[in-house]
């Protein structure tokens, strides 16, 4: 036994050098997809903030009253908002749902696309498979480390780590709705002649709507989770004050960040929810 | 039916294996040693769909496939289209002036075969639920890249063949099975399809709608005139809808026939099971169980209808009814020919009908039942039998007893 411990297999050596290896001869590209997605969440976010607190307020309340026809849950929602500006932490919301907007984004943009093909290449799917669960299951912290190296402080890696959390859910429900469509389905439209493509948009994306909804509400539900986290590496959010609190054993502050957060959630998530739909199964 | 008319869809010597493509032309090579479904499925692992299938069907007929579940049926007619892929062998559909091999055609053909020329209407129907019978309706012209302004009047015109036009904004589950079935009906017509493949398309429905659809196919055939592939493990609606039947039994064709052929001379012990267990009333014609005009026993020149109630008739040199009487009051009765069943309620009384030889059973029974007298039958003017309750018991008990035999 002392033998094995003495003779240690330097796996993290390797980790740290393969990690070396990319930051010596990748830079560039990771300096380009840090450009693109610093650029891309800036922007986002200075919008959002170019606006006057009071529109934002009205424009989510009235969005979410007309999606779900709901006056009750427009008043909620105007209330939690007004609530959050309250607190003070009006400007750490937006970058928090900034976040949580891009990496859904960039999450949806890829993972659709990849649940997709893994339905139709099954092969594919064997090999995604444990890469989605090892995404979901390797602490955080661990690939925080190396996000941080390869792209900086700031919005960026926090959104990498977000959605490298985030994207198993919308290609896992992607690959669900569109492998459990019904073989009677695919088969009328193929005797009508319809060609690959015609199939998946005409028949196996709406069949598979409701799912790769879920899949985007899920995704959104787990971006947030991932905000106090993401502050660890610089990135702007309600999760700054909570580690500030948290550093300083702050009870009071801690408290009050901590509810924003649960508000955005709660509001998040009753938006989110698939309002009462038409038609369908 | 003439003969004169071109074959639409030909099946030659179709071979269908289910398996990995490695295997497959080992299982073939079984097939031909005369390996069965079983001895295939054990060696190879490949499921064998159908054999040898070779039938021709023509422009405007109705061809019923028919079997049992696993006899190749919904396989052999899966194939037309190229859902199934055909191992060996080759299905010719005509295609305006030339006919195109489905088994072997490229992407491109095989594409413009299911939009322009064949049609399929599925079991469980196969509509999508979250477009309305409308959008469904219009699948098949969207998928072939009609706008959607054109396709409206299409749609439209369709669903109004099928009486669904005021349904047109709901959704397809919102609908009964039957209607859900009429919306299939519509969307495979909306294509104008010369070739309809009909996949037990009213297996899911209850008995009622079952026979109403029935019906209602057979009308709208008349204006339509389309080769229809209709697949049924119901020998009754094959009976009822079929120009010609084919019967299927472990993935072959066993026998191939017109409906009265196939109920008179079962091919085998299989045939004769189904046999056995349909309703003879609309499929035998007269002459099938007629007593032929030569046997009857005859008193002097005169014909014996009815030994019990003294009923004579005789007939003149050209062979047609000449005079009807009863013995005891030399009194003559009137002979009525008629020519369609239409002309059957019209009758009573007193009166010996003369009816086509090939009018069915179930109107012989009504003219029995209405004049009391039996039937002379006639082809053209010439009588050539007659069918008197003696021929109408024998012709339905013949019926069981033959298929008890041959099942034994």
């Amino acid at each position: 036994m002392e033998w094995i411990a003495e003779n240690k297999i330097p796996v993290g050596k390797w980790m740290a050098n393969f990690v070396d290896f990319l930051t010596d001869y990748f830079f560039w590209f990771f300096d380009y997809i840090t450009i693109v997605l610093e650029g891309f969440t800036t922007a986002v976010a200075e919008s959002l903030l170019w606006f006057p607190d009071w529109i934002i307020i009205a424009a989510v309340t009235a969005f979410a009253t007309w999606l779900h026809r709901s006056w009750k849950l427009g008043l909620f929602t105007a209330l939690s908002l007004l609530f959050i500006v309250n607190l003070g932490y009006w400007e750490e919301t937006i970058y928090t749902v900034t976040l949580v907007i891009c990496a859904t984004f960039v999450s949806m943009l890829f993972g659709v696309p990849l649940g997709v093909v893994a339905a139709h290449k099954p092969k594919f799917w064997l090999f995604l498979r444990p890469v989605l669960d090892m995404m979901q299951t390797i602490p955080t912290f661990v690939y925080l480390i190396p996000a941080l190296i390869f792209f900086g402080l700031g919005m960026v890696p926090g959104l990498i780590a977000t959605v490298i959390f985030a994207i198993p859910a919308p290609i896992r429900l992607t690959y669900l709705g569109i492998s459990s469509v019904p073989t009677p389905l695919v088969e009328a439209a193929e005797s009508f002649g319809a060609t690959k493509k015609q199939l998946l948009f005409k028949v196996e994306i709406p069949h598979a709507f409701p799912t790769i909804m879920a899949g985007l509400t899920q995704c959104i539900m787990l971006s947030l989770s991932m905000v106090v986290i993401a502050s660890m590496v610089g990135a702007d959010g309600l999760g700054i004050p909570v580690l500030r609190a948290l550093n300083t054993v702050n009870i009071a502050k801690g408290f009050e960040a901590g509810l924003a957060i649960v508000i955005v959630a709660i509001l998040m998530d009753r938006i989110c929810k698939r309002p009462a739909h038409k038609g369908g199964e | 039916m003439s003969e004169d008319k071109k074959t639409s869809v030909s099946f030659r010597n179709v071979d269908i294996m289910f398996g990995e493509k490695a295997e497959q032309s080992e299982a073939l090579k079984l097939l031909d040693a005369g390996g069965t479904r079983k001895s295939i499925l054990d060696e190879t692992g490949c499921v064998l769909g159908t054999a040898d299938a070779s039938i021709d069907i023509k422009e405007g007929e109705i061809c019923v496939l028919m079997g049992l579940s696993g006899s190749g049926k919904s396989t052999l007619l899966r194939a037309v289209n190229g859902l199934n892929k055909v191992s060996r062998g080759s299905i010719l559909v005509q295609d305006g002036d030339r006919q195109v091999d489905i088994a072997s055609c490229d992407k491109d053909t095989l594409r413009h075969m299911r939009t322009e020329r064949v049609a399929m209407v599925f079991q469980q129907f196969g509509l999508l639920p979250w477009r309305t019978v409308e959008e469904n309706v219009g699948l098949g012209l969207e998928l072939a890249g009609m706008s959607v302004v054109e396709r409206e009047k299409i749609v439209l015109e369709k669903l109004e063949l099928v009486g669904l036009a005021q349904w047109k904004d709901k959704y397809a589950h919102e609908l009964s099975g039957g209607m859900q079935q009429r919306v299939g009906l519509a969307r495979a017509f909306a294509t104008d399809a010369d070739i309809l493949l009909m996949d037990e398309p009213f297996s899911a429905l209850d008995p009622l709608i079952r026979n109403q659809l029935q019906d209602f196919l057979l009308g709208l055939q008349k204006d339509l005139n389309k080769t229809i592939i209709f697949v049924s493990h119901d020998l009754d609606e094959a009976l009822k809808l079929g120009n010609h039947i084919a019967i299927m039994e472990e993935g072959r064709i066993v026998q191939y026939g017109e409906p009265e052929d196939i109920v008179l001379n079962p091919a085998n012990a299989y045939v004769a099971e189904f046999v056995a267990h349909m309703n003879p009333l609309n499929v035998l014609q007269g002459a099938s169980f007629m007593t032929p005009l030569n046997e009857l026993d005859k008193e002097g020149d005169k014909y014996i209808a009815n030994f019990k109630t003294s009923l004579f008739f005789s007939v003149d040199g050209a062979g047609s009814a000449l005079d009807a009487q009863i013995y005891d009051d030399a009194q003559s009765l009137a002979i009525k020919p008629i020519s369609t069943e239409e002309d059957v309620a019209g009758l009573n009384d007193d009166c010996i009908v003369v009816a086509p030889s090939d009018m069915k059973m179930r109107w012989m029974i009504e003219i029995r039942h209405r004049t009391s007298n039996p039937i002379l039958l006639s082809d053209g003017e010439k009588i050539v039998g007659l069918v008197g309750d003696d021929e109408i018991y024998a012709g339905i008990l013949r019926q069981t007893s033959l298929g008890q035999e041959e099942a034994a």
